[in-house]
């Protein structure tokens, strides 16, 4: 690792950005190479730095199901709605507003009288529930295991009895493995998302791995600490290997924050969950536990919803949630496409792949 | 007897009558220093003002002003809703010589709280000498209205207006000042984040430091980045101009607070407000003089050139990004939302 230029707390320096890129080329394969991450965040840092113009040529980098808000299935929104339309508080964060249900978003939902507010975090949404303790308040939960540890401290620390969660959180490893199980799209490897991996740990990968071998490097969102990790997938492939390697030890430790995952263990059992545009993965969601069942509002309000519209037509926002399309592919991207009238899920998140090219400009090569 | 800051905006304060009448005539209106710009001004609460104009293009701006919370750091709706008129002229190189403001009230907001917004509009006006000619209030019932919408109307003149659309390739850009300073300050401020930072809005009066530049020549295109921010005023300057615009984004001075913020919200301090800055384009060979005289005024100091006009790709932006990378950078889209994680 000698030859890795990278030293601490100097993440935007041009001299350092430049000795990467010369270790890039480096590195660079003789083939095209696809290299996946599954982070809104790392999305967001590459195209807000324009790090794709630094990449040698036939190195592709794409988001796959990195967006939380992206991924949340219909069902699960559809639920919310009809839960605020009844007369909860429905209590989420901001994107999420905006995702088309079945019929309405969320947003639309309130513009008709029905109550719901955004909050930063689950901690919030308790305070909502407290503030009104003759109102039913539930929170949507949404997100990885990032924001799951969040939801899972409110459930175990007696939150009120008006509280309740309906959890849609997501797990990153298994749709990894999904990612890899499918039809084969050549991915040559990964980079692992940096907030996730400080909750999970490094290690968490090392089943994935060893079931597909492919590299799956750990990668902070520094603009350096992502050409860095590129640099660590491309040097794997050019020497033959597929580990799990950290690029991010600053704040990710191998076995990742211990107190969060007993949290996660305690409020939650893992459980088959649907994906939006990919469909069921094995053990890819959360459950909340019987213990905790009083606050779980998919228990305590069971609603029929229909399943829905995961995927309007021409909408090619599942390919690129496989990573096996980029946003301009989409003959819809742009036209009618846009982030203030989204068609397909990719195009509403902040994070998601298409929201991210369309307003960094693409994927230009300037 | 109550004590006024017990006191609320009822109906009656806008009914015309007395009661606002009052008000205004004994707390507020002797706070306007200038009340005139010709012989029927303010105090003669005729239909109309009549305003004498020195010679000159005449420019003129409405702006309706709302925002929340209503006192921030560093300004208040008062300042903001006299600010953003007078800079509109401003960067259409007009002097303002007078303002029109209308105020419109929801039933129950505070005396005292509005007291102090107009007494800070006033304040502006003083340190400006421009004169209050008209005014206007109404109140709406609550629930109506969100506590408080100001609308003010400038008259200005301009020996030659600046327009947006003059950006030519070889211009130098400029701006006066940190970017997204306000839209930042206001993030941190609003209700739910509880965010503590030092950060502060950059609400100003920008004709003290634009005249001089001004005077001197070369500018041929200026905006102030309200909404949208840098972003929103650089593409549009790029787009009416048809000219590409080329940015260095290390040189755009940024406060450290707001980059911090900013990676904390996932939102760009180049795409929020700034309420007290000016972007310009300068003829090349005029715009070291310009750049000086700006940073010769406090307001200017940390002025700095951060790209220029150029041939290729008209109309769209173009930023090279710190670290070596480019890319282009958009027109915003609407309200930034912080993001999940």
């Amino acid at each position: 690792m000698t030859d890795l230029p990278l030293g601490p707390f100097s993440l935007r320096d041009p001299a350092r950005a430049c000795g990467l890129v010369s270790l890039l080329r480096r590195y660079a394969p003789k083939d095209p190479v696809r290299i996946v991450h599954v982070c809104g965040t790392h999305e967001m840092a590459i195209a807000q730095h324009g790090l794709r113009t630094l990449l040698p040529e036939g190195v592709e980098v794409l988001e796959g199901p990195g967006c939380p808000v992206c991924v949340t299935p219909t069902v699960d929104l559809d639920r919310a709605v009809k839960l605020a339309e009844q007369g909860a508080i429905v209590c989420t964060f901001g994107d999420m507003t905006r995702v088309p249900g079945t019929r309405v978003t969320l947003a639309e939902a309130r513009a008709h009288g029905a109550d719901v507010r955004i909050v930063l975090s689950a901690a919030d949404a308790v305070d909502v529930a407290r503030k009104n303790p003759h109102r039913e308040v539930v929170f949507f939960a949404v997100g990885f295991e990032t924001t799951a540890p969040g939801t899972a401290a409110v459930l175990l620390d007696s939150p009120p009895a008006n509280f309740y969660v309906l959890a849609s959180h997501k797990l990153i490893p298994p749709a990894l493995s999904a990612l890899l199980a499918g039809p084969p799209i050549r991915i040559a490897g990964f980079l692992a998302p940096g907030h996730v991996s400080t909750v999970i740990g490094a290690r968490a990968y090392r089943p994935v791995v060893e079931r597909y071998p492919v590299p799956i490097v750990v990668a902070g969102f520094e603009p350096l600490d992502i050409l860095y990790a590129i640099a660590l997938v491309l040097r794997q492939l050019r020497e033959g290997r597929a580990e799990v390697e950290n690029a991010y030890p600053r704040a990710v430790a191998e076995e990742g924050n211990l107190r969060a995952q007993d949290l996660l263990a305690q409020a939650f059992a893992p459980s088959d969950a649907g994906w939006r545009g990919i469909g069921t993965i094995p053990a890819s969601g959360l459950r909340i536990r019987d213990e905790l069942v009083r606050w779980d509002a998919a228990r305590a309000f069971p609603i029929e919803v229909e399943e829905g519209e995961e995927k309007p037509q021409g909408c090619l926002c599942s390919e690129i949630l496989l990573a096996r399309a980029v946003p301009a592919d989409c003959p819809l991207f742009r036209d009618p496409c846009t982030p203030l009238s989204p068609v397909g899920p990719c195009m509403v998140g902040s994070e998601g792949a298409c929201n991210v090219g369309y307003r960094y400009g693409g994927r230009p090569s300037l | 007897m109550s004590r006024l800051s017990d006191e609320r905006v009822t109906a009656l304060h806008g009914a015309g009558g007395e009661l606002m009448g009052k008000f205004l005539a004994e707390r507020i209106l002797p706070k306007f220093r200038l009340r005139a710009a010709g012989p029927i001004g303010l105090d003669e609460l005729d239909d109309g003002a009549v305003v004498e104009l020195p010679p000159g293009q005449v420019v003129v701006t409405t702006d309706s002003h709302v925002v929340k919370p209503f006192l921030f750091p560093g300004g208040d709706i008062g300042k903001l809703a006299v600010c953003g008129t007078v800079n509109d002229l401003a960067v259409m190189g007009a002097r303002p010589v007078a303002l029109t403001l209308g105020l419109i009230l929801e039933e129950g907001f505070p005396l005292a709280l509005l007291e102090r917004v107009l007494l800070s509009a006033a304040a502006v006006l003083s340190e400006l000498g421009v004169p209050l000619v008209a005014g206007d209030t109404k109140v709406m019932g609550r629930g109506e209205l969100d506590g408080i919408a100001i609308n003010t109307t400038g008259i200005g003149v301009a020996e030659r207006a600046i327009s947006d659309a003059g950006l030519r390739a070889g211009d130098a850009i400029l701006v006066t000042g940190t970017v997204g300073d306000h839209g930042m300050a206001l993030l941190a401020a609003r209700e739910g984040f509880h965010l503590q930072t030092e950060l502060r809005s950059d609400v100003a009066p920008l004709w003290p430091l634009l005249a001089p530049a001004l005077a001197c020549g070369g500018i041929t295109a200026m905006k102030d980045p309200t909404r949208g921010g840098l972003a929103a005023a650089l593409n549009e300057m790029a787009r009416k101009g048809s000219v590409g615009i080329e940015i260095q984004e290390e040189a755009i001075p940024l406060r450290a607070e707001s980059r911090a913020l900013s990676d904390l919200l996932g939102i760009s301090p180049l795409e929020v407000a700034c309420e007290g800055r000016a972007v310009l384009a300068v003829a090349a060979d005029q715009s070291e003089a310009v750049l000086a005289l700006l940073r010769g005024h406090p307001l200017g100091r940390e002025a700095q050139f951060i790209g220029r006009g150029i041939p290729t790709y008209p109309g769209r932006v173009i930023l090279d990004t710190g670290i070596g990378g480019r890319r282009f950078l958009e027109m915003p889209l609407g309200d930034p939302v912080p993001r999940i994680c």
